[in-house]
């Protein structure tokens, strides 16, 4: 069984037993405009919540991408580094950025469900 | 967003078509429109944009001496310039840096210019000081001023005006676009063909409606218009050129003419002089970067051994290029193109080259 969180940064962790994947929403996505660059953390990196854990660059501007929870970095998705643009095409499925092994299985209980999530974007309007 | 920002005469059109608006230079402008930087760069490079540029200052001077009263406060070569034609140049600081830099065009009776929006009222009353009473500037804040980019801007525009299709790159005229009293310049920010037009405010929307009914017409914002000069080469005011950067410094030489490099009489002619005979310590150069890291303003640039031998001025991915592309100052022993330099992204040393500018071909109008 997996479950997805949300952060008020717009980071998404998928989370099955004590693994995570991590990813941007859509309206992250939206908000950067096209990304042309990402880079990603090394494997075996160990990320606290809340550090900055990736870089997206649009045309415009580059942008830090934050650890929504504290783990060592167990995958990264070359695809996105290789493709850049599936991160606006599929931002919430097949681009995601890396997996962490979860160290602090309790952080999960901050963050949102979709449907509080999907409530938070609504109060940003 | 801010209540005391200005807007352009087309402010309601860029809500209507979706513009993601953004504070610039004191006002609300376009930064991007639904299709994207991406679409919105590429579009310009293939058929044409449409850019509201409205937010640029634009003004007359006027008085029998106005050609000797503007070259005493700019490098350019205003006795020279024929009516109907538009010049490049930089207005300067008793240092020889750039207070900013501007189009001059020889208007038959008046001189028109065009200043970056940001400088516009500090131009004005530098201007209105420098002249001395030898002439008179008006400015016309009654006009706004859109730019048609791209390869299909001239048979846009000259659908509509066929008089155009036969202007020359860097030129001018006065031409009525259905019943619109529009000053056409063959000219632009983007290295590609196309015009600035120059219209009664009040005429606008109606005239850039009827631009992009044209099918090979899109509105582009200002992230676009910024890919697309920075892959032309062409400096930013307040990025690449500043009051601490002299004309010389910024590979700008060519819009000084031989008889302004040896009379001199504008402020700082001695250190542009001096630099012209001398050689400088830095200058302006274009990056090519060798991976797909983007360097963007305020990057070192570094040696093989670390040491600092410049800074990125300007950078981002170019669109048309498929890669990183920058401008910025090295110091003059490296400025050769080719020569492999490491730009500083992030505290990772990357590599990268010295390199020719412009990045992507300029496809002006050739006479």
């Amino acid at each position: 069984m997996s479950k997805t969180y949300f952060t008020k940064e717009h980071e998404w962790v998928t989370v099955s037993g004590d693994e995570g994947k991590v990813g941007i929403t859509d309206y992250a996505q939206h908000a950067l405009g096209d990304v042309v660059f990402v880079e990603l953390p090394d494997i075996g990196k160990k990320l606290a919540k809340g550090a900055e854990a990736a870089v997206v660059e649009s045309v415009k501007a580059a942008s830090d991408v934050f650890s929504p929870v504290t783990g060592e970095v167990l995958a990264v998705n070359a695809a996105i580094v290789d493709q850049p643009s599936l991160i606006n095409e599929s931002p919430e499925e097949g681009a995601w950025f890396f997996t962490v092994r979860l160290a602090a299985l309790d952080e999960i209980g901050e963050m949102m469900d979709r449907a509080a999530y999907d409530d938070f974007l609504k109060s940003l309007e | 967003m801010s209540p005391d920002l200005a807007h352009t005469p087309l402010h309601h059109l860029h809500l209507e078509l979706g513009a993601r608006m953004v504070p610039f230079a004191g006002y609300e402008m376009p930064v991007q429109y639904p299709s994207g930087i991406l679409a919105e760069h590429l579009h310009t490079r293939q058929a044409a944009g449409l850019f509201d540029v409205s937010h640029m200052g634009q003004a007359r001077i006027v008085g029998r001496d106005r050609v000797a009263a503007l070259e005493a406060l700019i490098p350019g070569d205003i006795q020279a310039l024929a009516a109907g034609r538009i010049r490049y140049s930089q207005l300067t600081n008793e240092q020889g840096g750039i207070k900013d830099d501007l189009m001059v065009t020889n208007a038959g009776d008046h001189l028109f210019l065009v200043v970056n929006a940001a400088c516009k009222t500090a131009d004005i009353a530098h201007i209105k000081a420098g002249l001395a009473g030898m002439a008179t500037i008006e400015v016309a804040a009654d006009r706004a001023l859109l730019a048609l980019q791209g390869p299909l801007a001239a048979t846009v525009l000259a659908r509509l005006a066929p008089e155009v299709a036969v202007m020359d790159f860097m030129t001018w005229r006065a031409v009525d676009i259905s019943g619109i009293a529009c000053l056409v310049s063959r000219s632009g920010y983007t290295g590609e063909d196309g015009f600035e037009i120059s219209l009664p405010d009040d005429r606008a929307e109606e005239f850039a409606r009827r631009l992009l009914a044209e099918p090979e017409v899109l509105p582009i914002g200002l992230g676009a218009r910024d890919s697309l000069r920075l892959e032309a080469g062409l400096c930013l005011f307040g990025a690449d050129i500043d009051e601490t950067t002299t004309p010389v410094e910024a590979a700008l030489t060519w819009s000084i003419s031989k008889r302004r490099r040896i009379e001199g009489g504008f402020p700082g002619a001695a250190v542009v002089q001096r630099q012209l005979a001398e050689g400088m310590t830095r200058k302006l150069v274009g990056f090519r970067s060798l991976d797909k890291a983007p360097a963007r303003a305020h990057t070192a640039v570094i040696d093989a051994a670390g040491q600092s031998i410049g800074l990125i001025t300007s950078g981002g991915f170019g669109p048309s290029v498929g890669a990183p592309v920058a401008m910025g100052y090295v110091t003059s022993a490296f400025a050769r193109s080719g020569t492999p330099v490491r730009l500083l992204v992030r505290g990772t040393p990357r590599d990268a080259v010295v390199a020719d500018l412009p990045f992507f071909p300029h496809r002006y109008r050739k006479s």
